[in-house]
């Protein structure tokens, strides 16, 4: 079987390096317009809940990083899986770019997180409540891999042993998604993502979405510019790079 | 199956002719649960609240500690590439590798617990319940301890960093443990968390092994 040209570009570190630097700046632009939007519609235009009153407005925010959080670490343990199996060095770039994202994006929803919770709960922490565990164990699983990658002198070695981490890490992913489901949580069940009609108010509805965009594609803005530093970082002994570097010197 | 046996019965004799390195775990699991009422000082009720939640605690501990024996000193001397190299499939040696950890680390621990259950003014009836609960829940430990083994094996200083990749993946254990464990002390029906330890048991012990494998290969080159 014949494999288009694209598909062996996308193992070439100049071409993605290169196609990277274009498509960074255009998701960076669009993503920040969202948010915007996003943070408008949401903190002015949308009406006070009727129990929550103005404290909801953070959910414009706080589901979304969250949902990022779990997207990066899925992205980076398909990445790291991908280059496991093939020993693609490109993939493994991306899951070392996603991992301090994503740690990032975690900590963030914590965060919010229990900001949310003071103001409805009465709490900031609940020690026992699934949901908070199972990020709060996103978390460490982010700073695990990051530790063990560091832990490595060989970056090749580094690589693959981090990448079994990854993979086996998943098995927190759909944890965290049905904890809300499988246990007594403080959180709400599902209210967007089921096959039913989403259970939020309509007028709630655009902002909320227009910030999930606003996040996903702010994290693969961030991700592409991770990408092109490691890239840099781990071929800095090719010519192309040294060509580059001469170039913009010149 | 004859590999297996072989395997195991050759690291348990190791482990009896250096018996004081298998004996560490045991010593510090009985240390930790010492202090943890010296730093508590709490009452006899207190007591009893805590101690299901402090003897998981320490035995998650006193685990971790027995790791290094687990792959390093095989790995140092070659032995385990002898190993990789024999026709048994890989899988097959790890899980007799952590068969031998189980037997070595975890077993003595049984012995134990009663004591320390009976000075944390546990009653004897919920004595049954936490066998129970640890017997489902360690073989799940072991098999993480041994990952966090074999992904750290090609370093000469993982000890810290072990530590950092398997405790949180014992969460689950020590949620369902300590749950099963205080349901027992109340007397109240234990048997939904001990049937997610027993799934955790199967799903861990059929899969880990491979991930085990592939992490050994890679550490090992």
């Amino acid at each position: 079987m014949r494999l288009p040209r694209w598909f062996h570009l996308l193992g070439s570190p100049p071409f993605v390096y290169g196609f990277a630097g274009n498509v960074a700046p255009w998701l960076g632009a669009v993503s920040c317009v969202l948010l915007a939007v996003g943070a408008y519609w949401g903190l002015v235009v949308a009406p006070p809940d009727r129990v929550q009153h103005e404290a909801y407005r953070i959910l414009f925010i706080h589901p979304q990083i969250a949902y990022v959080s779990i997207m990066a670490y899925v992205v980076m343990a398909v990445a790291a899986g991908i280059g496991y199996v093939w020993r693609i060095k490109l993939a493994y770039a991306i899951a070392v770019a996603a991992a301090p994202i994503g740690a990032s994006f975690t900590a963030c929803a914590l965060a919010t997180g229990s900001l949310w919770g003071r103001p409805t709960w009465g709490t900031f922490w609940q020690w026992t409540d699934p949901r908070i565990m199972s990020e709060t164990l996103l978390l460490f699983l982010f700073l695990g891999y990051l530790a063990l990658r560091a832990a490595f002198e060989d970056r090749d070695k580094a690589d693959r042993v981090s990448a079994i981490l990854a993979v086996v890490g998943v098995v927190d992913v759909p944890i965290i998604h049905y904890s809300v489901i499988w246990w007594n949580s403080l959180h709400q069940g599902p209210s967007i993502m089921k096959l039913d009609k989403p259970s939020i108010s309509p007028e709630m509805l655009p902002p909320f979405l227009i910030m999930v965009a606003a996040f996903t594609l702010c994290f693969f803005w961030l991700l592409l510019n991770g990408l092109r530093g490691e890239i840099v970082e781990r071929e800095r002994d090719s010519r192309w790079i040294r060509q580059l570097v001469e170039g913009t010197r010149g | 199956m004859a590999p297996f046996v072989t395997i195991v019965l050759r690291d348990l004799r190791i482990a009896v002719r250096r018996w004081s390195e298998a004996a560490n775990p045991l010593l510090f699991f009985v240390i930790v649960t010492t202090l943890f009422p010296l730093a508590l000082s709490p009452s006899a009720d207190e007591m009893r609240e805590v101690g299901a939640g402090v003897l998981w605690v320490s035995a998650l501990l006193s685990s971790l500690l027995a790791l290094e024996g687990l792959f390093r000193s095989d790995a140092d001397d070659g032995s385990l590439e002898q190993l990789m190299l024999s026709p048994v499939p890989l899988g097959v040696t790890v899980l007799a590798k952590i068969a031998a950890h189980w037997l070595i680390t975890i077993l003595p621990l049984f012995a134990l617990v009663p004591v320390l259950a009976l000075s944390y003014s546990m009653p004897i009836t919920a004595l049954p319940t936490m066998f129970c609960a640890l017997l489902l829940a360690t073989p799940t430990l072991s098999v993480l301890v041994a990952l966090g083994a074999a992904l750290t094996v090609g370093l000469h200083r993982g000890g810290a960093i072990v530590g950092l990749l398997v405790l949180p993946l014992t969460a689950p254990l020590l949620i369902f443990g300590t749950r099963a464990t205080d349901l027992g002390l109340h007397d109240e029906p234990t048997a939904g968390p001990l049937y997610l330890l027993a799934a955790l048991a199967a799903f861990t012990l059929a899969l880990g092994p491979v991930a085990i494998a592939a992490a050994l290969r890679v550490g090992i080159e």
